[in-house]
């Protein structure tokens, strides 16, 4: 069974006038389709205003779709009594760090979502506990939010999400608010939930080097998903992936430009290390 | 010399006896007409130092001039330091307040005390400098889009006809395509009006693309001020420090670490295809 | 200046008075209060005195820093106390030109300039000695029987702790925006009251739409979490009283019961007045 499967799904923001009529409608998500298989990591890029938030909330059960269907580990969405199991079974962290931390105490904001499931007291200490320590945050169950980095605020906004025992994991531009470092601490620690606890990982981003180890990338542009493939595969349609307003990892440009002017290494290099090896492998 | 900062330190007391150095000993000068690219990781005092550009913070202990003046001195006029040295902070979108796009850009100017019609000049000139069309002069700012947002409180100082422009991290949060957009209005900026910028980034390869020069702040205190190709050929020294050279840098160090004889003082894309492209015919 | 303002701070220390329940705590200052408005009498003083100072001992917290709380108030506590010294009625004492001191002016005089500062102390010194998480914990569970008249018990205390949580935040933010504009050319600070209103607007507007936008991110992510109000929520940090707190109740209704008895009794004590 898939985590996720998205079934021809548009979505509408209708804005109506002081009179309540129909003044203008916008199809931010405008026929997409989609599978998400359990365990995998999957990238979706895109332009802002592109839609790829607007998908995201339907993930968590927080948008409805105006048309088409949309399974959560086989739940519909559209059905009210699969709510909550919908929004503890795929968990969502947002851009801003400081706008989704409730507590004033790091472990009793971990603690927030078991509370709200109904979890009794001593298996949320347990909870707490696991999560803080699978995001490297056990350290800091103490302190206030506020004394936090960025990058610490989203591995704490991680954990209170891992509490709730997901299955999934989408992150709605997790990294657009913060440091390089932020970025890295932030993005590893999701790779490390995905490779040890199999939870299955959505991450929304435009930041092209986070997806290069992402198992598949889904392209949005106007509401539609334009390109799909392996990191290797999108990266390696440079002039295709501009035209959507994105941009391609610095190395694999220069890959890319090498190409063209006629040295012969392989298409969607993606690191430093493959180009130097694909330059060495020329002289020999 | 336009700006210079003269052994400038800044003690922040947290309301309590403990004090911190938030600046400690800053000393450069900076050349009318300059590109100049300032770095560091969070906390290392990069906002601080530009608040003291304008005078919003002022130093503990040290002096700076603007123009050859003493900003500090008693009879200078700080109201006109702040039209001078445009501060566009971090996220300036969250600043916009009016009603319409055009009394936006529109507060500046009015509040430099300037008649009707000069103001109503500088309003429309900045305006078309970041590229925001008539049509939406009339729009309330809180419903355009990010990228527009940002380039109407960008224009709200360029109103002001500021000689230096110094940007906190312009390009956080936009998409690739928007970053591109707004950095490449600043060059053209740059280029045309002659003004000084000033760009607070974190990212290397924004800087390698378009400064000419980098300062480098850790720990509150100046770290390296040179120009961009000599600060990225430290790129060891810049990693200690939790920053680091552009991707292309480190393809260019480990081919010559592997015996190509590249010359690695190159930090954009196409020095870098430049670079191996004469290397490989020479092989 | 606003750093100045202790009440409502919480004063990081370990003492027993920190680790006592906050249901307890909030009790306790409520019967202190209600203590030192029902007695004025002198040996009543007294032992209201020497209950605040041991309490004050118990908590930890430097006298010191306690005594700041009342910086806030002196200018209250002046006007309050020079009041009821020259505009009571009695026996006069001495007389000052067109003022004359009485008797019950010096006595009432004394005894509010005393109420106030205990007043003052007494809940400070609870906020000092309690986060507030748990005050408004406990808060939530005092009122918990309020309920049944349907009173939104569980949000009050959910607004409660997110205010707690976002004034820090949103003081930095208005420092932000306030620097933000005066780069361009705002001035908060100079000109009449209306001159100095209407420059508020560029910095409150921006606030304003700030603290809905966060509000708004913020409901998204507790419904993300699954939030559903307060019906069938478990705690991770549940109330209990323990042996400790059940002693402290004795000696709290024990300390009540003895101001009580004393302003009873006071007429058979040796005679003192002032």
């Amino acid at each position: 069974m898939e985590m996720i499967k998205v079934e021809d799904l548009a979505f509408e923001y209708i804005r109506r006038n002081e009179e309540g009529d129909v003044e203008s409608i916008n199809r931010a998500i405008d026929g997409v389709s989609l599978d998400v298989k359990k365990g995998d990591f999957i990238a979706i890029i895109g332009a802002n205003g592109s839609g790829k938030s607007t998908l995201a909330k339907h993930i968590n059960a927080i948008l409805y779709p105006s048309e088409g269907t949309v399974w959560v580990n086989g739940m519909n969405t559209l059905k009210e009594e699969n709510l909550w199991e919908i929004r503890r079974s795929a968990g969502m962290v947002f851009q801003n760090p400081d706008n989704q931390i409730i507590a004033t105490v790091v472990e009793e904001d971990v603690g927030f979502g078991p509370e709200n499931l109904g979890v009794p007291t001593d298996e949320i200490w347990e909870r707490v506990e696991k999560s803080l320590k699978a995001v490297g945050m056990l350290e800091y169950r103490n302190q206030s939010p506020n004394k936090l980095s960025g990058g610490q605020k989203q591995r704490v906004a991680i954990a209170g999400i891992m509490a709730m025992k997901p299955e999934c994991i989408v992150l709605d531009e997790p990294t657009a608010m913060l440091d390089p470092d932020g970025r890295k601490e932030v993005i590893s620690t999701v790779r490390l939930l995905n490779q040890h606890e199999k939870i299955t990982v959505l991450l929304i981003t435009h930041h092209m080097d986070e997806v290069i180890n992402a198992d598949k990338v889904f392209v949005m542009e106007h509401g539609k998903i334009v390109m799909q493939g392996s990191p290797r595969e999108i990266f390696s349609r440079i002039p295709e992936i501009k035209k959507y307003r994105l941009d391609v990892p610095q190395v694999t440009e220069l890959a890319y430009e090498l190409r063209n002017a006629g040295v012969d290494i392989p298409e969607g290099i993606l690191s430093a290390d493959e180009l130097v090896q694909a330059l060495e492998n020329l002289g020999a | 010399m336009q700006i210079v900062f003269d052994h400038v330190d800044y003690l922040y007391s947290g309301g309590t006896s403990f004090e911190k150095h938030a600046l400690r000993d800053i000393s450069f000068k900076i050349e009318k007409g300059e590109f100049i690219g300032l770095i560091g990781h969070t906390g290392s005092g990069k906002s601080t130092l530009i608040q003291h550009m304008n005078g919003l913070i002022k130093a503990t202990n040290g002096k700076i001039y603007y123009n050859g003046e003493d900003i500090y001195d008693k009879n200078y006029n700080m109201s006109q330091l702040r039209s001078k040295v445009g501060l566009v902070f971090q996220y300036p979108e969250h600043q916009l307040f009016e009603t319409t796009v055009y009394k936006d850009v529109y507060f500046g100017p009015k509040n430099l005390g300037l008649d009707k019609l000069e103001a109503d000049l500088r309003t429309y000139e900045a305006l078309k400098m970041v590229g925001i069309g008539e049509e939406l002069l009339d729009a309330s700012p809180f419903e355009l889009s990010g990228g527009q947002k940002r380039r109407v409180a960008i224009a709200g100082i360029l109103a002001m006809r500021p000689e230096v422009l110094v940007l906190d991290e312009p390009t956080a949060g936009l998409d690739p395509r928007g970053r591109d957009e707004i950095l490449d209005q600043i060059a053209m900026l740059h280029k045309e009006s002659k003004i000084t910028i000033i760009l607070v980034t974190h990212s290397m390869e924004d800087v390698a693309n378009y400064v000419d020069r980098i300062l480098v702040m850790n720990n509150g205190s100046l770290a390296m001020d040179q120009e961009t190709r000599s600060v990225f050929s430290r790129y060891k020294e810049l990693e200690e420090i939790h920053l680091a050279a552009p991707q292309v840098t480190y393809v260019m160090n480990t081919l010559k670490e592997k015996g190509f004889p590249v010359n690695t003082d190159v930090t954009t894309v196409t020095e870098a295809k430049n670079e191996i492209t004469r290397v490989l015919k020479i092989i | 200046m606003i750093r100045d303002i202790t009440i409502g701070q919480y004063y990081p220390v370990d003492s027993i008075l920190h680790r006592m329940d906050p249901r307890l705590k909030l009790n306790g200052t409520l019967l202190f209060i209600i203590s030192i408005f029902l007695f004025d009498t002198f040996y009543g003083y007294i032992a209201i005195t020497m209950f605040m100072i041991s309490i004050i001992k118990l908590s930890k917290v430097p006298f010191k820093f306690i005594l700041r709380g009342l910086k806030a108030i002196v200018v209250i506590l002046i006007f309050t106390m020079t009041f009821n010294l020259f505009l009571t009625q009695g026996d006069i004492l001495i007389r000052l030109g067109f003022l004359k001191i009485t008797k019950q002016g010096l006595h009432s005089s004394i005894f509010m300039g005393l109420r106030l500062s205990y007043l003052i102390l007494g809940s400070s010194l609870m906020t000092f000695t309690t986060t507030p998480n748990q005050l408004t914990d406990g808060l939530e569970r005092l009122l918990w029987p309020l309920r049944r008249i349907k009173v939104p018990v569980h949000e009050i205390a959910m607004m409660m702790s997110i205010a707690l949580r976002f004034i820090p935040i949103l003081l930095e933010e208005t420092d932000k925006i306030m620097k933000a504009q005066m780069a361009r050319g705002a001035d908060f600070e100079s000109g009449g009251v209306v001159k100095r209103a209407k420059g508020l607007v560029p910095l409150l507007v921006p606030l304003f739409v700030s603290a809905f936008r966060r509000a708004n991110d913020l409901a998204m992510a507790m419904e993300a979490r699954c939030y559903r109000g307060g019906e069938g929520r478990t705690k991770m940090k549940p109330l209990h009283y323990s042996r400790r707190d059940m002693v402290a109740y004795i000696i709290l209704l024990s300390y009540f019961a003895l101001v009580i008895i004393i302003s009873i009794y006071e007429k058979y004590l040796p005679y003192f007045s002032l």
